[in-house]
């Protein structure tokens, strides 16, 4: 079976300085996926070549089999991917609904859509009801700006679902989150992986990795260093390097610090 | 109706329609310093067809609107690859550009302007005023307005969303290019009589003004902000010499002695409110809140604490 997602080779250079070096991966269908590292270890860069935010200097993204390495970065989002940001950038000045309503974008280009108006769109009623499923308790007229942190990082999940993707790309969905606020958003997410939704996870909180993700793939310094079982991945040694500092590696007394 | 009422009720809706115009680009996220360019290419071409070749009313606004339309759609896909303060000055050297052009045009009459023989009454510009505020009302309504607005929050992430950025920049500053050619067709036959100085920099620079500090967020903005500058020195007309009168008396001198405001202190107040307007309310008069705030959709929907029941 083809996987979901696979990058192959992919490097990044800006100007002399190697942010990514020739990592390859793969993500399987149906399957959900932790991009962990230390800082700086390049997983929000693989994430912007993955939505075409960035070109690759070298390799190829395969999505479901088809390279999508020269797709411009609009036209993504109609191949079924979708993402959220480590930083939340809904539109401030727009409302929840609408916010929502941009994610359908790639699914409502057309001049029909372009000149309905929203209130008139089978869409607006989609949109509404797709907060409500995610239990999602706001006013869909209330405009963004005035929301708390923990909720408008779940609506800027459901704007990304809002463009029935089949892989959607989580950049750090737990940070700024308390840990009821964090157990809720595991709740969450698993909601939508049963869905049929593949999920890549860039995270930093371990035990959301371990509750979450059957699968991890770890960066360093731009180069993959670990590609297996989340259960496993606090027992090997370059990711304990990685985390702890040369020296630490065979100190199974401190894996707690990392898993 | 009076004369005075009716000059005052056209410039108005002449002046509604202009911001209008530079609103929808400001909406998508783009200041344009041009709209006195864009004007005057609407102003000149119903004047021209009315004068050499006889057209009627009609025609000549919507040849004013088109061709306006056209020079912005033109001019849009060049220029919108600038960004910020250089996007300001590349459409401001554009209306410095079409006001040389008609300068040298012997054709246009030159320094000298051209009397325009086509004459409307006052409610032609307030009909057309009315209608396209409808109309931009509708289009912020829709989904083409909703990823204007997007763009203007943030076009990096509209664009991952599948929005076409770059065309719905250019199709809202062809939008408004073609008002603003409305509005200049309007002014033309309003006065009967254009000039390329009618059309300067302090124009495209106060209808900026009417549109950033009436608000950007709405589409109440843009009929706010230019309703207010264009009736608070008429206001202002009558208010200044009581005003005068009143703080003399304050400081207990004779009124009579004393000479009557100059003209120019009402452009004085004008500053200090548009100063005052910034510091207290740098997003504009009329902002989104504002408006949900008197809606009555929202206030009977919305219980308590927020949440939908």
């Amino acid at each position: 079976m083809t996987p979901l997602l696979e990058i192959r080779n992919v490097s990044k250079n800006f100007d002399a300085l190697k942010v990514i070096d020739d990592v390859s991966f793969s993500v399987p269908a149906n399957g959900r996926t932790a991009l962990i590292g230390p800082n700086g270890a390049g997983k929000t860069t693989i994430f912007n070549l993955i939505s075409g935010f960035y070109d690759v200097s070298s390799g190829v993204v395969l999505l479901d089999g088809m390279d999508i390495t020269k797709v411009p970065s609009r036209k993504r989002a109609a191949l079924g991917q979708a993402r959220s940001f480590q930083n939340i950038r809904l539109m401030p000045h727009l409302s929840v609904v609408e916010n929502v309503m941009l994610g359908q974008q790639s699914r409502a280009d057309g001049l029909k859509q372009a000149l309905l108006p929203l209130r008139a769109s089978h869409l607006r009623a989609e949109a509404e009801a797709q907060l409500e499923s995610m239990n999602i308790r706001v006013h869909p007229d209330d405009v963004v700006s005035s929301l708390p942190y923990g909720i408008r990082k779940q609506i800027e999940v459901v704007r990304a679902l809002a463009s029935k993707p089949r892989l959607l790309l989580l950049d750090e969905p737990a940070a700024g989150l308390n840990p009821a606020e964090t157990a809720a958003l595991v709740e969450f997410l698993r909601k939508i992986s049963d869905s049929g939704v593949t999920l890549l996870v860039v995270e930093h909180d371990m035990s959301l990795v371990r509750s979450l993700c059957d699968h991890a793939v770890v960066l360093n310094f731009g180069r993959k260093i670990y590609d297996g079982a989340t259960a496993h991945v606090h027992e090997d040694p370059q990711v304990l390097e990685a985390y702890l500092g040369p020296g630490h590696a065979g100190k199974a007394g401190l894996a707690g610090a990392v898993a | 109706m009076s004369g005075y009422w009716a000059g005052i009720l056209s410039i108005l809706a002449v002046n509604i329609i202009f911001a209008y115009a530079i609103f929808i680009p400001v909406a998508t996220g783009q200041l344009n310093l041009g709209g006195a360019g864009f004007q005057a290419i609407g102003a000149y071409t119903a004047a021209f067809l009315s004068a050499s070749v006889g057209l009627s009313v009609t025609f000549t606004l919507l040849a004013a609107t088109i061709m306006a339309g056209i020079a912005g759609g033109a001019l849009a896909f060049p220029i919108l690859r600038t960004r910020g303060v250089y996007l300001i000055l590349a459409t401001f050297a554009f209306a410095e550009v079409v006001a040389g052009v008609i300068l040298n045009s012997e054709t246009l009459g030159g320094a000298m302007g051209m009397s325009v023989p086509g004459y409307v009454e006052w409610y032609v510009p307030c009909i057309l005023a009315g209608a396209v505020t409808v109309f931009v009302f509708y289009l912020m309504a829709t989904r083409f307005g909703l990823n204007m607005r997007a763009i203007h929050d943030d076009d990096v992430v509209s664009d991952l969303m599948g929005v076409n950025v770059r065309m719905t920049k250019v199709i809202a500053f062809a939008i408004g290019a073609a008002l603003a050619g409305l509005a200049g067709g309007l002014y033309a036959h309003t006065f009967t009589y254009v000039e390329v100085q009618g059309f300067n920099a302090m124009v495209s620079i106060y209808v900026l003004l009417y549109v950033l500090l009436g608000g950007t967020q709405t589409a109440w903005g843009p009929i706010v902000g230019a309703s207010f500058f264009t009736l608070l020195p008429e206001f202002l007309r009558a208010f200044l010499p009581k005003l005068q009168v009143w703080v003399l008396g304050v400081l207990g001198q004779d009124a009579a002695t004393v000479q009557p405001p100059d003209e120019s202190w009402r452009f004085v107040l004008l500053g200090v409110i548009t100063v005052l307007m910034m510091a207290f309310r740098p997003e504009g008069f009329v902002t989104r809140d504002l408006v949900d705030r008197f809606s009555w959709r929202s206030r009977r929907l919305r219980t308590p604490d927020g949440a939908k029941s």
